[in-house]
């Protein structure tokens, strides 16, 4: 792949003497034609499963849902938003791969509601009767860590037959974490916000008992503790439903529904009204650059990366491709050039832009460290595009300190302040995941390509290395190893496990992107020279 | 010599005679009405002189306030257009005695014909054929039946005075003839201060064909052919055109006769019309006497466009003191003209007025052969004071389908906003099989009921709904915090965009779905089906979105204007008017007051119910008059009456409950 100059071609308006990015990629070229058709077909498959997702649930529950007069939790969400606004759905495909149903049994999206960045949360009814599995609960504290990072009122869409009882013991523990995080968003003062369509009982009902505002849509809500056989068990009450848990009893009676809705519609409006009235403002300051799109075409980031990961890029060409007007001020382009450091601004946010172009050198690690201090003291969000194979290792390299400055770059990841944004557009593997800002290293949001691979190391490599501590004694194992850590390295595999919020069309990059800027603005953008010893 | 003109009139019809004021470089002045201060034909005059008053009854009808601002103008002439004060013989008199020049027949000519039963009496004395009728006196209803018997079922019931419909009544049985009588003196008497009604034989489908007429002082009188305006809603005419279609040359020559006959009899000065039903439904073609109009004419324009002739110039002319221009012979007619007239009302509910804000009011076509008389421009207030015509549009050319193609082209591409007007029931009719036949008569209208909710063809329909998916899902998206996203953007998408459209009573679902990889392509379904759209050119201004789109395969231009809670999308087809159907419903709190209400402004009548009183379905409970004429207000539903809300002599408003039942 070929190189990208920075021109020196001046750009007005308040973007200052920032160069604009010019490109080397040919469209017509046959490598790029060649990447294009890899990742589209790598593509097709994600939207193949994001289209079964949908139906998780399978033909016969919708049917029956829907002739019971209720919209699916998607359809509940297109209504709840803003017409006509954008909506991006996180963790489309979690619990791929893993057993549970894809989707994990809900939908999280974020969506603009009378204008406000909301999070909202709805399970799917449609999927064992919206039953909570491992792979939810994960999805679920997941999207809550984000709502709470980010200051995003929090909307629950509740109707759930509670927790999936054979896979207790994999929820009931982990899943306690949810009650505890909605008090505390309502302790920071972000709004809990609870609408529930139909059954939301035993655990399930300190949803609504944990939010702030709570709306239950008349003759479908049940909320209690315990339902009428447990109650027969229990005290000895002949009991129904609709005195135990109805929201008609909850509306007027216990006064845990503040909303009575006449339908699942009104819910919605009632929710809209509800976000309309909280006098929402976002504590970040607001876009300050032009939001020019780039100047060179978005299309061609489908082949800007290769299919084979192990072929160096220029990931210039996808900067290029991703901020305003192509505007990118490289800091330090002389010194650690495979890793890219450099100034811009995506939809009108400020940026710092980590990007590696190779391994992680010495050099590269001070580099890295010192423009994240930057971006610390300028306030200024950072955005890495992992494609890391790792840091350099070897006699010269031990020698001439890497795992000093491999440790300086993790240091100053770990303790930066500013929102932390995570592109993988391909490789993530060893200690280079964590420099750049890894999924354990809490970046507000983090997003792959349909071409990332993520491990501790290459598939082909770690074989090799088994191979030879060894001593080739076991080729089968090595081998049978070497697939299950290429099958554990794909991007499927990883969005299965909430490692990152979402595989994304390359295409949509800056869109994406732009959409999780501006959510991160609703909290406070604040650095820090706040940081651990950087050993010298 | 008129060197200052005042025209006592209001709307097109002052902006007309001022143009030709203009031409003939005589300054003119306007009178005006409170409500109408800031309509064209107030900034056209020269001067303009306040009335005050918001009906016609304290401004344009009040001969002292005319002839003050005559006096604070400096004018020397006036002329009184059509309407009001035009065929008002005191007032042509009181012109006269204050020393000024009267634009217009003798008030003696006026007399003559201002009674309708005096003028039948004249014309049969001329020798015109006139319709067996008969004079309706005193209070005793039976007396009233006979007169009707002996002329026969069905009848019309007519006020002497006036004209345009006010205070007639038609009557098919002998039951519903006091009702008539007592409706229409009182209408007449509202509309003219002339009580006197009369009856006379009703033709069910005649035609309407008037000759223009025109005398001078030098005994000079003389005709400029005819013009059918069998047209009529509310007995108004709507569309009039020369030549009739139906008439040859000898029974035009008859008919033209008889009226030059007529005119001269009585010594007849200036402009006149003389207005027959004419009828060959028996295979004989007969024609009647109607009444003649002593002023000029709504229509008057069809006979200049044939003419040549510019008839307000030979008005002033004649008011001078000229010979007319031309001698009989030397009259020429060419081509075929067709005038409609735009009112502010819908056809669709019974031609009830409309009201409103004009956001917009333009013209899309200007050609030599189109000529448009406006009484109202972008941003006017249409009120309910005076005769909701808005404007008149005519268009001349050699053969009357060319000129009826013309005009109903004309008037697609009018963009009118904020008022429902009778546009596209216009155009229905100018494109109307029947009607391009020639078959038109005074039936004709209540014959095609299909022609008042005529809207723009489906394929243009489709257009418009496209271009305002487009401009309002594109305005919507802007607006947003996001709007650097394509617009409706997904990652995961489910399901389209729905949102649901309302034209009228028409309700259309339309879902559509913006592909992220083709920024200017959308795809709807609408009503459930499927359209590609791509979106050639979209400029947005402020208010209004110019886009050029290709639905399947056709591409066509589409303006869409946004006025609040409306959009209006205009195209060379046409004009429809969308409201966005609200995704959400609040609940009712509980049942609103009920009971039947005003449908339009107006002044209460007569309440015919007291508090307490039982009724039942479509007892009458309330008379309003609105427009000069009469709404019925009854009950719908059995009931008690609970409570009375409006009085005698009240103004109410639109939707305003008049009487709770219970």
């Amino acid at each position: 792949m070929s190189r990208v100059f920075a021109s020196a071609k001046a750009t007005a308006l308040r973007s200052g003497a920032m160069s604009v990015l010019t490109t080397r990629l040919d469209p017509r070229s046959s490598e790029f034609r060649a990447n294009a058709d890899a990742m589209q077909v790598l593509l097709d498959e994600v939207l193949a499963q994001q289209r079964e997702a949908l139906v998780a649930g399978g033909e016969r529950y919708i049917e029956r849902h829907r002739s019971r007069g209720k919209m699916l939790v998607r359809e509940r969400i297109e209504l709840l938003i803003d017409r006509d606004s954008p909506l991006l759905e996180l963790h489309a495909l979690a619990a791929w791969g893993t057993g549970d149903p894809v989707g994990a049994g809900g939908v999280h999206a974020i969506g603009l509601i009378n204008g406000v960045e909301c999070f909202v949360s709805g399970t799917d009814m449609t999927v064992k009767g919206g039953a909570s599995n491992p792979s939810s609960v994960t999805k679920s504290l997941r999207g809550m860590e984000i709502a709470l990072k980010n200051r995003l009122p929090y909307i629950t869409l509740t109707e759930s037959a509670g927790a999936d009882l054979p896979r207790q013991a994999d929820i009931f523990v982990p899943g306690g974490a949810s009650f505890k995080n909605l008090t505390r968003m309502s302790a920071a003062g972000i709004p809990t916000i609870s609408l529930v369509f139909g059954p939301s009982t035993a655990g399930g009902a300190y949803t609504p008992g944990m939010s702030d505002y709570v709306v239950m849509v008349k003759d479908r809500a049940r909320v209690f503790l315990g339902g009428p056989p447990l109650v027969k068990m229990a005290i000895d009450e002949d009991a129904n439903e609709e005195d135990l848990g109805g929201a008609d009893m909850h509306a007027r009676v216990s006064g845990l529904a503040d909303y009575l809705a006449v339908d699942e519609r009104d819910a919605l409006r009632l929710g809209r009204d509800i976000v309309a009235h909280l006098n929402w403002r976002k504590h970040g300051p607001g876009p300050t650059m032009p939001a020019d799109a780039p100047v060179h075409d978005r299309s061609e980031l489908l082949g800007a990366a290769p299919a084979d990961v192990r072929k160096p890029i220029d990931v210039r060409e996808i900067i290029a491709r991703v901020v305003d007007g192509s505007r990118f001020e490289e800091f330090k382009p002389l010194y650690g050039t495979q890793l890219v450091t450099g100034w811009a601004s995506l939809c009108g946010f400020p940026i710092g832009i980590l990007a590696n172009n190779g391994i992680l050198f010495s050099e590269e690690s001070q580099k890295g460290s010192q423009f994240i201090q930057l971006c610390n003291r300028t306030d200024t969000p950072i955005l890495f595009i992992q494609n890391i194979t790792g840091f350099m290792v070897g006699t010269r390299y031990e020698q001439g300190g890497i795992i000093k400055d491999g440790a300086k770059l993790i240091n100053a990841v770990s303790n930066s302040t500013v929102p932390h944004l995570t592109l993988m557009v391909g490789a993530s593997y060893g200690a280079g995941n964590y420099g750049m800002s890894g999924k354990a290293y809490d970046p507000r949001f983090i997003f792959t390509w349909p071409n990332h691979r993520i491990a501790v190391m290459g598939p082909k490599q770690l074989a090799g290395v088994m191979n030879i501590i060894t001593k080739g004694r076991d080729p089968e194992g090595v081998i049978a190893l070497e697939k299950q850590v290429e099958a554990e390295s794909t991007a499927l595999y990883a969005t299965g496990r909430v490692w990152d919020d979402g595989i994304i069309d390359p295409r949509d990059t800056r869109t994406v992107l732009g959409i999780a800027l501006s959510v991160v603005h609703n909290a406070e953008v604040r650095g820090t020279s706040t940081f651990g010893v950087f050993r010298m | 010599m008129i060197r200052t003109l005042l025209v006592a009139n209001r709307g097109e019809i002052a902006s007309r005679i001022f143009r030709t004021c203009r031409i003939m470089g005589i300054r003119t002045v306007a009178v005006y009405a409170t409500p109408d201060a800031t309509l064209p034909f107030v900034r056209e005059a020269d001067v303009a002189v306040a009335l005050g008053g918001s009906s016609a009854t304290e401004s344009y009808l009040v001969i002292d306030k005319i002839l003050d601002a005559a006096r604070r103008s400096g004018a020397d002439a006036i002329h009184p257009g059509f309407g009001f004060l035009s065929e008002n013989a005191s007032f042509a008199r009181a012109v006269i005695d204050a020393g000024l020049t009267w634009v217009g027949p003798t008030p003696a000519n006026i007399t003559a014909m201002g009674s309708k039963v005096e003028a039948k009496m004249l014309a049969a004395a001329a020798g015109v054929p006139v319709l067996a009728s008969s004079v309706v006196e005193g209070d005793d209803p039976a007396g009233w039946a006979a007169a009707a018997t002996s002329v026969g079922y069905p009848v019309l019931v007519k006020a002497s005075s006036g004209g345009g419909g006010r205070g007639m009544r038609l009557v098919t049985s002998a039951s519903l003839l006091a009702d008539a009588v007592t409706g229409a003196r009182r209408e007449a008497l509202a509309s003219f201060g002339d009580a006197t009604v009369f009856i006379e034989r009703y033709l069910p489908a005649p035609r309407h064909i008037e000759f223009q007429v025109f005398g001078d002082t030098h005994g000079n009188v003389i005709h400029l052919g005819e013009r059918e305006c069998s047209l009529q809603r509310r007995h108004q005419k709507i569309v009039e055109e020369a030549p009739s279609p139906v008439l040859g040359d000898e029974m035009r020559e008859e008919m033209a006769g008889a009226a030059v006959g007529l005119a001269r009899a009585i010594g007849y000065v200036g402009a006149g019309t003389v207005e027959y039903l004419y009828d060959d439904s028996n295979g004989v073609p007969e024609f009647f006497f109607l009444e003649m109009n002593t002023r000029l004419q709504v229509e008057h324009p069809v006979t200049e466009c044939l003419t040549g002739a510019d008839l307000v110039q030979w008005q002033i002319d004649v008011a001078n003191g000229l010979a007319l221009p031309l001698a009989q012979e030397q009259v020429e007619r060419r081509g075929h003209a067709i005038e409609v007239r735009l009112y502010a009302e819908d056809p669709a509910n019974g031609f009830l007025p409309t009201f409103g804000h004009l956001h917009t009011y333009e013209i899309g076509r200007s050609d030599p052969g189109l000529r448009y008389e406006h009484g109202v421009e972008s941003g006017s207030d249409v009120t309910t004071f005076f005769d909701p015509m808005l404007a008149k549009v005519i268009a001349h050319a050699p053969s009357r389908l060319a000129a009826a193609s013309r005009l109903a082209d004309a008037l697609s591409a009018m963009a009118i906003h904020g008022v429902t007007v009778n546009r596209d029931y216009l155009v229905a009719v100018l494109s109307d099989a029947d009607f391009l036949a020639g078959s038109t008569t005074t039936a004709f209208v209540d014959a095609h009921p299909a022609l008042f909710s005529a809207t723009v063809s489906d394929a243009e329909e489709l257009a418009h709904v496209a271009a305002y998916v487009v401009a309002s899902s594109r305005s919507r998206h802007s607006s947003n915090l996001w709007s650097f996203a394509p617009t409706g953007w997904r990652n995961v998408p489910s399901q389209r965009h729905e949102i649901h459209l309302r034209s009228g009573e028409r309700s259309v679902r339309v879902d559509y779905e913006w592909p992220t990889a083709q920024p200017d392509l959308v795809h709807l379904t609408i009503d459930g089906v499927d359209h590609s759209v791509r979106i050639v050119r979209h400029e947005r201004a402020v208010n209004a979105d110019d886009l050029t789109m290709d639905v399947d395969g056709l591409t066509r231009s589409v303006r869409v204007s946004s006025g609040g809670d409306v959009v209006w999308a205009n195209s060379s087809g046409g004009q429809s008017a969308w409201s966005v159907e609200p995704r959400f419903t609040p609940p009712a709190t509980g049942a609103s007051a009920g009971g039947p209400i005003a449908p339009v402004p107006g002044r209460v009548v007569a309440v015919h119910v007291v508090e307490g009183q039982t009724v039942t379905v479509g007892d009458a409970l309330v008379t309003m008059e609105a427009m000069k004429m009469e709404h019925r207000i009854e009950a719908n539903a059995d009931g008690v009456v609970i409570e009375l809300r409006c009085a005698a002599g009240d103004q109410v408003d639109a939707h305003q409950v008049l009487v709770v039942l219970g």
